[in-house]
């Protein structure tokens, strides 16, 4: 239904959610073969043209990050509304990644740690104040994997996924044909 | 650690000859000695045995009775079972909370009470029960775990607040004093026959070995635990194992839930017991027997104790047993210390050689390679009553009991939602219409046949048979009525059961028992899928690869009633779009951090 | 003496040592089986469960297993494949792994096998437990959320006495393996270095090692898990 307007032409949304858009940087590193993208596919929502909200539905979504807030949430449904087919991309879609060691321990600890007690703010925050403003997402009480918010379609490995097996996968999703995971591009770090 | 406690770890210690695969005696001496094994307990004890600590630790830590801080001046264990928890278990829980001021897993503040919760106790015909500084206090209520709690404050001993309202039978021997009833229901011809100790050791003695085995394979005996091995089988294939030095276990370690048939065999027949071991040394070429019980039968040590003594009087044991020059065999008692694994028989001999419960990988099978690696025969109570009984009236006549692939009788532990609760034995092939009309069970949703690891059957199904060529069980038959949540009130108790029971050794069932019960709570919540359910079974396939039966049969409440009740689940899916996975839950999981903020807010 | 006897390994007849351990026989025909607890020259446990095996058609551990005459061992069938599949998967969603800051990382034998059955994300519920941090002891750090619970340092490392110096704590979903104080106290850096080359996972670590290998050079950055066996 999406690709209809441009049928020869898939069109993808990206998002970084709890990550640091190592993926996306990893993405970018397809180097030359940038050129060969943007021949198959076009860019919706994504941080690579900047467009914020979906115009349309999409054949592909690429999701780096896990869940960590209200607003990742938020976010990821919608690319599971708009997004025929959704990737987690990364170790942090995947698992939760670095972010989920605060899941190691209560988020009151993370919070008390980090706006507190800690070294470099333990002086600067005499109120002891927390953030709260309402404009700011609310922290979950733990970094969710994106599979336990909403159905993925595909994963990704790695930190980030290597430059060649987000190719690999690109072309496998546009192409229809299976992907074949080569041991060389299949790692966790 | 007071400066007298070490006095105390010297002489048990010296007690066992130091011997380290005494371990689990020593602890459960010095544990009744000073209350609890603290670290600095296992550090000298880890010292006197010259082992390290963390092999002392390893032990201790991984049997639930012992205590590694003080529990209190009188510390309750109330069962939580399935059953307990249908007769007013959880009020009476709540009783003891609000009488004692603390919450279970806690000591009160004056250091009285100390309140835990522990898996069946095996008094299921009596629940709700609980064992209180080792004595039982059966068929409990709010009001008398109020009582209890208020005594305890007033300064009463144990025995005062026991009272001496003592149960049937030999629970009002001098050496037991127990509250506990029998409740047998049905005498059958085998265990709850009538039987005088010492007949059938006289005939035993006047065969040869290999004839006293060729009875019991004649008989076709099979092993009454649950899985059915052959007795004449194990015994022979222990007799031909090469060494001298051979022993017999007897295993009354029952841990399945809602099983309570040895309690009632040691209290009332362990004579018969001890006799079948004597037997088993006799064909075997034993000369050292160990009967394994559960710690929750520790009430009765003295009295098991005091029998012995009387048969070695007799000379039904010792030196010379019925005037046979050479046979020679003695029976020791070993507690175990709260752990449903060591109902495993490589478990328990790990178990008695004083270390964690863990089975062990097959081959070398126990008779080949058991305690301390010499061959050992571990049978359970029932499987060696029958072999007294097939000794004194012969395979022929047992033969005649039961069905075509079940010989015998079979002792059923009844209980859950039915009049008469107890003991039953009946010969095999009786069906579950026939076991639940003699108990008195009219209105039935569904009967747990076997434990746990057996299987939860339908009305559909009450026409099968009670043996091992259909329904097997080691006696546990738990009447499940329809008021009960079957998912809730069962299935995921069960699942818990298994999860907190796991050694933890094979992965499968280290993480699943625990993954299966994240996925059964969801969907008794609301929050599951069809796919939650219809990965349940597929774990399963993956179950069946763990080392012991535990492992096994750890999901079997699980699938049995996804086998035989689907609806319960179906009906209890999440609605909705599945591909927003419905037990992520956006309100629960910010609660934290407005809880957090909320307090931090200037 | 050893004596050779004959045995069946996928349908194909090989001549292995009676007696030797079925992987250790299978690894010298060729075969590979995936495994995880076990480890050359310490008792083997059955505990990971990832070595099953068809023995005559009877699953068995083939790290517990030993070859005998005329045995007929299945390696490898869809049913045991994904079982061991499962098994990874189990254990990643388990512990608390996060390869990315992981000194084992490349060399990780559960990655590794991760890796073998190109297992991207776990199946399973991820558990994220809270596990401690031990760096108390002057020489190694035991990291817990790391630990598979496969007691290769138990079984394999001891002091100069021949004392333990592992054990397991606890049971179920909550074993623990501990370090003992005392017989642990005068380790030398050998054996510190021993018992973090035994553990298969990073769970046990030399205090001031890591990350000393470079990534392409690790040891399964090219080829998986059993290659060196069977290519």
């Amino acid at each position: 239904m999406t690709a209809k307007a441009t049928p020869a032409k898939k069109v993808i949304a990206t998002t970084s959610l709890a990550g640091c858009f190592g993926c996306h940087m990893s993405l970018l590193d397809i180097d030359e073969r940038l050129f060969d993208l943007i021949e198959l596919v076009d860019f919706n929502k994504s941080p690579l043209d900047d467009i914020k909200e979906f115009t349309k539905e999409c054949d592909i979504g690429l999701v780096e990050g896990g869940c960590s807030n209200d607003e990742n949430v938020h976010v990821l449904t919608e690319f599971r509304k708009h997004c025929r087919t959704l990737v987690a991309v990364g170790e942090c879609a995947i698992m939760g990644g670095l972010p989920a060691l605060r899941n190691l321990m209560p988020l009151k600890d993370c919070l008390d740690e980090a706006y507190r007690n800690g070294p470099t703010v333990a002086d600067s925050n005499p109120q002891q104040i927390l953030p709260h403003d309402p404009d700011l997402p609310k922290l979950l009480d733990r970094v969710y994997p994106c599979h336990e918010v909403v159905s993925i379609d595909y994963f990704l490995p790695g930190c980030p996924p290597s430059a060649d097996l987000i190719w690999d996968a690109l072309v496998a999703l546009v192409s229809g044909n299976e992907l074949a995971l080569e041991y060389r591009t299949f790692k966790f770090d | 650690m007071t400066a007298s406690a070490h006095p105390t770890i010297q002489s048990v210690i010296a007690r066992y000859a130091g011997d380290a695969t005494r371990l689990m005696d020593i602890l459960i001496d010095i544990q009744e000695a000073l209350g609890c094994l603290t670290h600095e307990t296992t550090a000298a004890i880890a010292k006197e045995l010259k082992v390290p600590q963390v092999t002392v630790e390893q032990t201790v830590s991984f049997y639930h009775f012992f205590a590694r801080e003080p529990r209190g001046a009188f510390v309750v264990y109330l069962n939580n079972s399935v059953v307990a928890q249908f007769h007013g278990g959880e009020e009476v829980a709540t009783a003891f909370e609000a009488a004692a001021g603390c919450r279970f897993g806690e000591v009160s503040a004056d250091g009285v009470v100390g309140l835990f919760h522990t898996a069946c106790i095996g008094m299921s015909d009596q629940e709700p029960a609980a064992l209180i500084n080792g004595q039982v206090f059966p068929s409990l209520t709010p009001d008398k775990a109020r009582a209890l709690v208020a005594g305890m404050r007033a300064g009463r001993t144990l025995e005062d607040l026991k009272g001496r309202d003592y149960g049937d039978g030999q629970n009002a021997h001098p050496l037991v004093r127990a509250l506990v009833h029998n409740h047998i229901r049905r005498r059958g011809l085998t265990v709850f026959a009538d039987y005088h100790p010492g007949e059938a050791l006289a005939k035993v003695t006047g065969l040869s070995s290999g004839e006293v085995i060729a009875e019991i394979k004649l008989a076709s005996v099979r092993g009454r635990g649950g899985a059915g091995f052959p007795t004449g089988m194990k015994w022979e294939f222990a007799r031909r194992a090469a060494g001298e030095t051979k022993y017999i276990f007897c295993n009354a370690d029952e841990g399945e839930p809602g099983t309570f048939k040895d309690r009632v065999i040691l209290t009332e027949r362990p004579q018969m017991v001890f006799e079948g071991m004597a037997m088993a040394a006799y064909a075997v070429g034993a000369q050292q027997g160990i009967l394994y019980v559960r710690n929750e039968y520790h009430y009765l040590r003295d009295y098991l104790e005091d029998v012995l003594a009387e048969m070695r009087a007799q000379h039904l044991l010792g030196e010379a047993i019925c005037g046979v020059a050479g046979f020679t065999f003695d029976i020791s008692i070993q507690y175990g210390a709260g752990a449903y694994v060591c109902g495993e028989e490589s478990a328990l001999i790990e178990s008695a050689e004083g270390k964690r419960g863990e089975p062990r990988d097959r081959p070398p099978f126990p008779v080949e390679k058991g305690y301390l690696q010499k061959p050992t025969v571990v049978n359970n109570v029932e499987t060696l009553c029958s072999a007294v009984q097939v000794m004194l009236k012969g395979p022929h006549w047992y033969n005649r009991l039961g069905t075509e692939q079940s010989k015998g009788t079979k002792v059923l532990c009844v209980s859950g939602d039915c009049e008469r609760p107890g003991i039953y034995e009946v010969e095999w092939g009786f069906s579950v219409n026939d076991i639940l009309a003699l108990a008195g069970a009219t209105a039935v949703q569904a009967v747990q046949v076997g434990g746990p690891s057996g299987a939860c059957i339908g009305p559909e199904e009450f026409e099968r048979v009670l043996a091992y060529e259909d329904l097997a069980t080691g006696g546990s038959f738990i009447v499940i009525g329809p008021q009960r949540d079957l998912l809730k009130d069962v299935v995921l108790n069960f699942t818990r059961f298994f999860r907190a029971e796991s050694c933890g050794s094979c992965v499968p069932c280290r993480a699943l028992t625990g993954m299966a019960q994240v996925v059964l709570e969801r969907i008794i919540d609301g929050k599951g899928t069809a796919e939650d359910v219809e990965r349940l079974p597929s774990w399963q396939a993956i179950m069946r690869y763990n080392r012991c039966g535990l492992g096994q049969t750890a999901l079997n409440p699980i699938t049995s009633t996804i086998n035989n009740f689907r609806s319960l689940y179906d009906g209890r899916l999440a609605r909705g779009n599945p591909r927003f996975v419905p037990s992520f839950d956006l309100a629960a999981a910010v609660q934290d951090y407005e809880a957090a903020v909320g307090a931090g807010k200037d | 003496m050893a004596s050779f006897v004959r045995i069946t390994l996928d349908d194909r007849v090989y001549l292995a040592e009676e007696g030797a351990q079925l992987v250790a026989a299978a690894k010298e025909c060729g075969v590979y089986i995936p495994t995880l607890c076990n480890y050359p020259g310490i008792p083997p446990k059955g505990a990971c469960r990832i070595c099953t095996v068809l023995v005559n058609g009877i699953p068995h551990t083939a790290c517990t297993t030993k070859v005998v005459e005329d045995m007929n061992v299945v390696t490898t069938t869809p049913e045991l494949e994904a079982f061991r599949t499962s098994i990874v998967e189990i254990l990643l969603a388990e512990g608390n792994h996060f390869c990315p800051i992981c000194e084992r990382s490349g060399n990780c034998e559960l990655q590794a096998l991760a890796y073998r059955y190109r297992v991207p994300v776990s199946s399973f519920p991820y558990l994220f437990p809270t596990r401690d941090v031990e760096a108390w002891h002057p020489k190694l750090i035991k990291d817990h959320n790391r630990c598979i619970q496969c007691k290769r340092c138990i079984r394999g490392i001891h002091n100069a006495k021949g004392q333990a110096i592992f054990a397991f704590g606890k049971r179920g979903d909550k074993v623990v393996i501990n370090i003992d104080r005392e017989t642990s106290r005068d380790i030398s850096d050998e054996l510190a270095q021993q018992a973090m080359d035994i553990c298969p996972v990073g769970a046990i670590l030399r205090k001031g090692k890591g990350f000393d290998t470079p990534i392409g050079r690790r040891t399964y950055d090219h080829a998986p898990i059993g290659s060196e066996v069977a290519p």
